[in-house]
This record gives C-alpha cells, sequence and structure tokens, in this order.
C-alpha cells in the first residue's frame, strides 16, 4: 500500500508544481524575445502564420546566420481564423509579421488596419499585378491557383476529354463527376464560387450553379474529404474507392501527386482544367505593434527574396511572385500555367461575400 | 476550493465573457437585440433543432449500446479485459478527420455495409449518430462501469433472499445506486453530442450543421462576434438547462454506498445467459469500434507495393528532410506526452479538489460552481481559443505564445471528466467514516487520506485516463495555440491530410495508429497502477 500512496502524492506534487508553473507562467522568459524593452535591438522575430505555412530548415538557418535574429514561427488554424486572430489582438500582436492573408480576405485586414505600410527591399522584382495594395501595407509573397483536376485515368477509359472550361462543367457528358467544396467553410470551395462570379459576373453565377447542380455537382464539406475520400484521381481516393474524377483542388496538387507518389511516378496521374481556375494571391504585411519592427522588416524581406521564393514551390506547393525566382523542374514538367484565371476585385468579394455564400448555400446546398 | 475557483475564473470565465461581450457590447452599450434578430433566423432555427434532437438521439443510442457493455466489464471477468477496456478508450483521441475516413470506408459507397448489404449511410444521419456512439462509448463503460464493479452485490443477492425477485431486486437495489453514474455518463455524452463539430462536419455533409459548427464558422471564418456571442449564450443556456435536471435527479438518488473493492464482484460468466450478453458486448465492441479502427490499420500498411512498412519508414526520413512542415513522428509523440501529462495533472489537481469541495459542502453557490465546471464541454473550442486572446495578453500573463497554454485549455476539458467520475464515489463514501476517523483524532487532510483516498484511488485513475485521454487527443484549441516548432500528434496527422499525394496520405494513416497505440499502451499502463487487489483496510 505504501508504494501507491507514494506514487499518489508524487503525482500530487508533480501537479501542484504545474499549476503553481502555470500560475505564474506570464513570467517565463524562455518564451519572450530576448531583452525586448531594455536592448537597443531584439534578437527574436516572430512571424505569425496558418498552418500551411513551410519552409526548409537550412533556408531558414541562413537567413538568420545572415541577419542576426532568431525566427520563431507561430501557425494558428486555417487562414481565415489565423487572420481573425489578428484582427482581435490588433495593437497588441503575439508577433511582428503576419504571413498568409489571400485576395479574398485582403479588404478585411485592410480595413481593421493592422499593418504598418513598409516597402520590402526587392519589391522591384515582384511581379506589378500581384502588388494589390499601393500604400505597401502587404508585400504580396504567393500564388497559387484554385482549378478542377482530373483524373487521368477514367477519362482515358472512357475514352471522352477532360473538360477544360466552366463551361464545359455543365455538359451532360460530364454529368455527376464532380466533386467540390463547401464555399462557407473551405478555401477551395469558395476559390471555385468565385471562379464562377469572375466568370459570369454577380447577375450570372447563381444560373450557372443551378445548371452544374442540375448536372449532378457533390458538395462535401472540406478539401481532404474531396480530395483523399471522394476524388478518384488521388491515392488516398483509390484507397477510398472514390468515384468522382472532377475534383476543385489546386494547379499544384499534380506536382504533388508526383512528389509523395511511393514509387514517384513519371507523369502526373492527374490534370487541370485550366479554364476552372481562380487566382489566390498571398501576402505577408507588418503588424502594427510589433515589439520588432526592425526584425520584422528584415523577415519581410527574406519573404521576398530570392532564396525564400525559390524554396517556397516544394514547401508550400504556390507559385513564386517575383519575375527572377526560377521553378522547380517539377513544375515546369508536371505542373500547368494558367494564362487567365479568373479575377475579381478583393473590395468586390469584401463587400458580397457573405452575401455570396448564402446565396450559394442556399442554391446548392439545401 | 479557492483554487479551482480561480482556475475555472482566470482561464476560462474570463476569456469567455471577454469575447461574447466583445460580440454584444458596442459603443452604444450592450446590444441585447441582436438575441431576438438571429434566434429569429430561420438557418439558425434549423441549426438549433437539429443539434437538440441529434444530441437526445446519440445519448439515447450510446446508453442503450453501451450499458450492457458497462454491465459486462464491471461484473465479469475474461482474457483481455483490460486490453479491451483500453482499445474502446481509443477512439476518444482519434482526430474526427481519421475517423470519418474509417467510417465513410465502411458506412459509404463501396464500404463494407454497400458490399454485404448493399445499403449506404454516409450523408445521412445515421453516420452521425452510429460516430458518436463509437466515440462516447467509452465514457458510459468507464464511467458506470467503474462504479458497478465496486457495488457490493451481496446487497442484490440480499434483495432476493427476502423474497424479491430478479428484476425487483435489480430495480430497488442496485439500479438507485447506479443512478448517479447512468447520470452522469448520458449528461457527458450528451454535452459531448450537443457540441459536435467534427463528426457533423465530416459524415454529415453540408447539408447538417449543429450549433457548434455555426459558432465556429461564426467566428473563425466571418468574425461576426455579435451572432457568435448569442449562439454561445445559447449554447450556455442550453447546458445550463440539461445541468439544472441532472443536479435534480442526482440530488434525488444519491446515497451513502457500500463500495467494495472491484477485484471481489468479477467472476467468469457462468449459464448460456451470461455467456451470450459477454458474446453480444465483444461482437457489439468489434463491429463498431475495432472494425473502423482496423480500416485505419489497414491503410497504414497497404503501400503501392503491397502490406508493408513504407509509410512508417517514411516518416522516420520526414524528421531528417529538414522543413519546418515534418516533423519526427518520435518529437510529436513526445510532445503529446509531455503536453497531455501536464493537462492530466492540472485536471487531477483542479478536478480533485473541487470535487472533494463539492461533497463536503451544499447549498446553492457550490451547486452553481458544479454546473460551471461542466460548461468547458459544451463551450466551442474557437470561443475559448479567442477568449485567450484578447485577454491573456498583458504580462504577467501574456500567455499566448507560451506552451503551457496548450495543457491548460486541454485540462480544462478534463476537468469534467475527473469532477464526473470522481463525484459519484465521493458522494456514496459514508460520512460517518470520516467523522469517526474525526472522533479518533485525525485531522481533515488524514481523514481525507485515510478514509477518502482508498475508495476513490480507482475512480482518481479512471478519471486520469479520461484526462488523458482527451488531452492526447485534443485538437480544436491545440491547433489554434500549438508552436509550429512542436506540434501534436493529431495536429500532425491534420497537415499531412492537409496535402495530396500517396506519401503524405500514407504517413497520416501510420500516424494515427501511432496515435492509437500511444493511446492504449498509456491506458494500459494507467490501468497497472491500480492498487492490489486485497486491499481492505476498512
Amino acid at each position: 500500500m505504501s508504494t501507491t500512496k507514494k506514487i499518489a502524492g508524487v503525482a500530487l506534487a508533480a501537479a501542484l508544481g504545474v499549476t503553481t508553473l502555470s500560475a505564474c507562467g506570464g513570467g517565463d522568459t524562455k518564451d519572450k524575445p530576448a531583452g525586448v524593452s531594455d536592448a537597443p535591438k531584439s534578437k527574436t522575430v516572430t512571424l505569425v502564420s496558418h498552418d500551411s505555412f513551410n519552409v526548409t530548415d537550412t533556408v531558414l538557418k541562413e537567413f538568420e546566420q545572415q541577419s542576426g535574429y532568431t525566427v520563431k514561427v507561430l501557425k494558428s488554424g486555417d487562414a481565415g481564423a489565423a487572420l481573425n486572430q489578428e484582427i482581435l489582438t490588433k495593437g497588441s500582436p503575439r508577433g511582428d509579421v503576419f504571413f498568409g492573408v489571400d485576395n479574398t480576405l485582403l479588404s478585411r485586414a485592410l480595413d481593421n488596419g493592422i499593418f504598418t505600410p513598409y516597402e520590402a527591399k526587392g519589391l522591384a522584382e515582384v511581379k506589378p499585378e500581384y502588388v494589390l495594395d499601393k500604400e505597401h501595407r502587404v508585400t504580396p509573397i504567393d500564388s497559387g491557383d484554385i482549378c478542377v483536376n482530373y483524373d487521368k485515368a477514367y477519362f482515358a477509359e472512357k475514352k471522352i476529354a477532360p473538360p477544360q472550361t466552366l463551361d464545359d462543367l455543365i455538359k451532360p457528358e460530364y454529368k455527376n463527376l464532380l466533386v467540390t467544396e463547401n464555399a462557407a467553410t473551405s478555401s477551395p470551395g469558395l476559390g471555385f464560387l468565385l471562379a464562377s462570379v469572375g466568370k459570369y459576373g454577380e447577375d450570372g453565377w447563381k444560373d450557372y450553379w443551378s445548371k452544374l447542380k442540375a448536372n449532378g455537382v457533390e458538395v462535401v464539406d472540406g478539401w481532404e474529404q474531396a480530395y483523399n475520400e471522394r476524388f478518384s484521381g488521388s491515392a488516398g481516393g483509390k484507397k477510398a474507392k472514390g468515384d468522382r474524377p472532377l475534383v476543385v483542388s489546386y494547379a499544384s496538387s499534380p506536382p504533388v501527386e508526383v512528389l509523395y507518389g511511393e514509387p514517384q511516378p513519371t507523369e502526373a496521374p492527374t490534370g487541370v482544367s485550366t479554364g476552372t481556375c481562380f487566382r489566390q494571391i498571398e501576402f505577408a504585411g507588418l503588424l502594427k505593434g510589433a515589439k520588432n519592427e526592425e526584425g520584422g522588416k528584415a523577415l519581410v524581406d527574406f519573404l521576398v527574396s530570392k532564396k525564400f521564393q525559390e524554396d517556397m514551390p516544394l514547401q508550400m506547393f504556390v507559385n513564386p511572385v517575383t519575375k527572377d525566382a526560377v521553378l522547380p523542374e517539377l513544375f515546369t514538367k508536371h505542373g500547368v500555367v494558367v494564362e487567365k484565371p479568373e479575377d475579381v476585385a478583393p473590395e468586390t468579394i469584401a463587400k458580397n461575400r457573405e452575401q455570396w455564400v448564402k446565396a450559394w448555400t442556399a442554391l446548392v446546398v439545401k | 476550493m479557492a483554487v479551482p475557483l480561480a482556475f475555472f475564473g482566470l482561464f476560462f470565465a474570463y476569456p469567455v465573457a471577454a469575447i461574447v461581450g466583445r460580440g454584444l457590447k458596442t459603443d452604444e452599450g450592450w446590444q441585447f437585440g441582436r438575441f431576438a434578430e438571429v434566434l429569429a433566423r430561420p438557418d439558425i432555427v434549423d441549426v438549433l433543432w437539429f443539434t437538440t434532437w441529434q444530441a437526445f438521439a446519440s445519448t439515447l443510442l450510446t446508453l442503450l449500446i453501451a450499458l450492457p457493455a458497462a454491465y459486462v466489464f464491471a461484473r465479469f471477468e475474461f482474457p483481455g479485459k483490460q486490453l479491451l477496456r483500453a482499445v474502446v478508450t481509443v477512439p476518444f483521441v482519434l482526430p474526427t478527420v481519421v475517423v470519418g475516413t474509417a467510417f465513410l470506408a465502411l458506412l459509404g459507397r463501396g464500404g463494407l455495409l454497400d458490399e454485404l448489404v448493399g445499403v449506404r449511410l454516409d450523408t445521412t444521419v445515421w453516420a452521425i449518430l452510429l460516430a458518436h456512439v463509437f466515440f462516447n462509448y467509452a465514457v458510459v463503460v468507464r464511467t458506470v462501469g467503474g462504479l458497478w464493479a465496486q457495488l457490493d452485490p451481496r446487497q442484490e443477492e440480499a434483495a432476493r433472499v427476502l423474497g424479491a425477485g430478479r428484476f425487483t431486486a435489480w430495480r430497488r437495489v442496485t439500479l438507485p445506486a447506479l443512478a448517479p453514474a447512468v447520470a452522469a455518463a448520458a449528461l457527458m455524452v450528451f454535452l459531448f453530442t450537443f457540441s459536435s463539430f467534427g463528426v457533423v462536419l465530416i459524415l454529415g455533409g453540408p447539408a447538417y450543421s449543429t450549433l457548434e459548427v455555426e459558432v465556429y464558422r461564426q467566428t473563425a471564418q466571418l468574425l461576426d462576434l455579435p451572432t457568435a456571442a448569442v449562439l454561445t449564450m445559447v449554447q450556455f443556456a442550453t447546458i445550463g438547462a440539461i445541468l439544472a435536471v441532472h443536479a435534480w435527479t442526482v440530488r434525488k438518488r444519491e446515497t451513502a454506498l457500500r463500495l467494495v473493492d472491484p477485484g471481489r464482484t468479477t467472476h467468469r460468466p457462468r449459464g448460456w445467459a451470461q455467456r451470450t450478453l459477454l458474446g453480444g458486448v465483444l461482437l457489439t465492441v468489434a463491429l463498431l469500434i475495432v472494425a473502423p479502427l482496423g480500416v485505419l490499420v489497414e491503410r497504414s500498411f497497404d503501400t503501392p507495393d503491397g502490406y508493408g512498412l513504407g509509410y512508417y519508414r517514411a516518416l522516420q526520413d520526414a524528421g531528417a528532410g529538414g522543413g519546418t512542415f515534418l516533423v519526427a513522428p518520435l518529437e510529436a509523440i513526445w510532445n503529446s506526452l509531455q503536453y497531455a501529462l501536464a493537462a492530466t495533472a492540472i485536471a487531477l489537481v483542479i478536478g480533485g479538489l473541487a470535487a472533494a469541495a463539492l461533497t463536503r459542502r451544499g447549498g446553492r453557490f457550490v451547486r452553481g460552481f458544479d454546473a460551471l465546471l461542466m460548461l468547458p464541454l459544451g463551450v466551442s473550442a474557437v470561443t475559448v481559443g479567442f477568449g485567450f486572446l484578447i485577454t491573456l495578453d498583458e504580462p504577467p500573463l501574456d500567455l499566448r505564445t507560451s506552451w503551457i497554454l496548450v495543457p491548460l485549455a486541454q485540462a480544462l476539458v478534463g476537468v469534467p471528466f475527473v469532477v464526473r467520475t470522481m463525484l459519484p464515489v465521493l458522494r456514496a463514501v459514508d460520512g460517518r467514516l470520516r467523522e469517526a476517523a474525526a472522533v479518533l483524532g485525525a485531522s481533515p487532510l488524514r481523514a481525507w487520506r485515510e478514509v477518502d483516498l482508498p475508495l476513490v484511488r480507482r475512480a482518481l485513475l479512471i478519471a486520469a485516463g479520461f484526462a488523458f485521454a482527451v488531452s492526447l487527443g485534443e485538437f480544436g484549441a491545440t491547433v489554434f495555440i500549438a508552436r509550429a516548432d512542436r506540434p501534436t500528434l493529431p495536429v500532425a496527422v491534420a497537415r499531412l491530410l492537409g496535402r495530396a499525394g500517396e506519401l503524405n496520405y500514407g504517413q497520416a494513416m501510420a500516424l494515427s495508429t501511432i496515435l492509437m497505440l500511444v493511446c492504449a499502451v498509456s491506458l494500459l499502463l494507467l490501468e497497472r497502477l491500480r492498487p492490489d487487489k486485497t486491499s481492505g483496510e476498512f
């Protein structure tokens, strides 16, 4: 009996230790940038981002060595949730730089004034069509296209051409083949809705969607399900016996299928319908009230530097925004270039988004 | 009492009140008119209706399926019992995305059910209900079974000797003694299913939505804090009402019980009736819990070159490959275990103190506190997470980027389990034993140690198991708070599933299998801690 008592006693003591620690955990200096208030130059710079942010360790290390800063990365949920947290903590941010606001959310970020203007070194290299904010409160970092992907094997076997445009998707030969995501909760879902708004206008998109619905479009909640469960062309979908050969995903999904194939295939099993795309542009900005503004500026410079821009494609599967960045072979060989993505101005999106999503839900889901 | 009160005030009530306040208060003052506005919306009415009835249905179904199992686990001795008890708790820790995958494989198109009998249940409400049973089976088995095993069967036997029929004896003796535990389990299942999030999203498709899903959407996606605040308050009110009903039933039923060592109440099943019961329970567990888990394990080995360890090996390589995205699985396991241990410790201390305080004192205030402790189960992670952000932002409490926030948030969900599991046992302790100890000169602490602790040790371990499992699998709050360099297992699984490619999918399955294993092994170890069976100090 005495050993059990001892164990219980130790556990209790440990537990109490932990709670005491938690009660005064704020003083935990380890988590704070060293010398926040007294030293002239803080050594830690914090990047706040969403779950998809990623960078090769060696690339980040190199920046740390050259700049003398230590980079701390804080990821918090999906893109929408991460941005909303920044808006809530406006004035007292958790970090110095926020990365991951895209053109569908840009107006919300700018209207809430969470960023300090800063013109990044190297901005001249950024393709001008991506610079949407002339005051430079945000700096474009990457772009990616949300497009319908198709299962090559399916269409080869059925001997029909895969669809190429939004118009194709409502044709009878593609009946009951497409699965998309809930526009209310998923960013590819929203992107696809916006592609239709871009193409058919604010008046015409509803008509398009009723035809798409009549043609048997299936809506699931998120990308994981659409792509890994329902889509017949992906690895997960094959295992799950997915029977939809068309899915709303990204233009970079085929290269990813190659990279993470086991063993790597010589050709991507999936293709992209290039006439169905909506272009997402992601931005970073220096947060208002940043504790380490100098470090934050250096970090923004780093994000548009050639080194980071060329590392990005294989880490986050997006395209660089600078003119001089060279794409990896995987992208040039298996990826596609989307010449004319559909486009909707950020202000128009900000103004109508909620109402569009509501109308879409009523029309397609219910 | 003061410690749990302070804990809840600081890490729950204050953040939640702050975020709700942010939503309802404008420069012109409080906007209570919002309530009528939001609640009149037909889409919100639909959500409320669906949330409520599916929770009732899920709770009933879970009780129906799991109560026989609680009996079997409490009274029968059979080989592999401990292992099985750990296995039924595993669903608790699995990320819903992963479970959704498994359920779709069984119930969806081309799934087992489809191939055998041609029935598809995906996108029907049945898939949701069955998944809820899958998740909450352990709540009933462990909460009710824990107490049942300690009820002295001789009392029922005595009633029968005195002439009562088998059923009457059970109804008059065992049922009243068991009622508080059943009520507690039902309440927890109800709270979990009422605030169901992932299951409804994945298995119900976008057509079904619960209040919790709506709160998440309004807060995280739309930043419509006023609507989110109204919905949070509605969720509060509902849970408050349920708790009130629960408190009322418990007060009517609770009596001091004669508790005995569980080792003395179990026996091997005798006769065809008992063997059939055992067989039925084992079959249910196999179909409902082991089969979905099996699908995941199967997929983790199912590489393109046949069955093998390919994905597990890939997990090892990933750590060396660089990139902040991928971490070595060992590291994620270690992170998860550290967080979960810290959270369990916090939950046990806070919950234990609270349960002790609740048994000692009565009165309206204490009962209110009882209800407060349950609220975190019914409040969405996003509300708490966003609340943390706007309240814990100033020294000395700028914890927003500190690791401790993760176990703190996890403990909030663990505490109700500790309290609910321990209360029925603690309340059942005959107060006269304590008085006797006091008369004999024992200090209150000593009396607790000598009288209560030996009796509640088992409940304490069951509670610890729950708190640990909840913390291990917690995703909602963790994903907002976890630092990029220290992802937990569920967070790592979600990151892998968020990418295309064979290898990522396979690794996600492999990592989920590891998560199951870690959970099962930890629970088995915890059960091992159980005191030796010859304890008989009273």
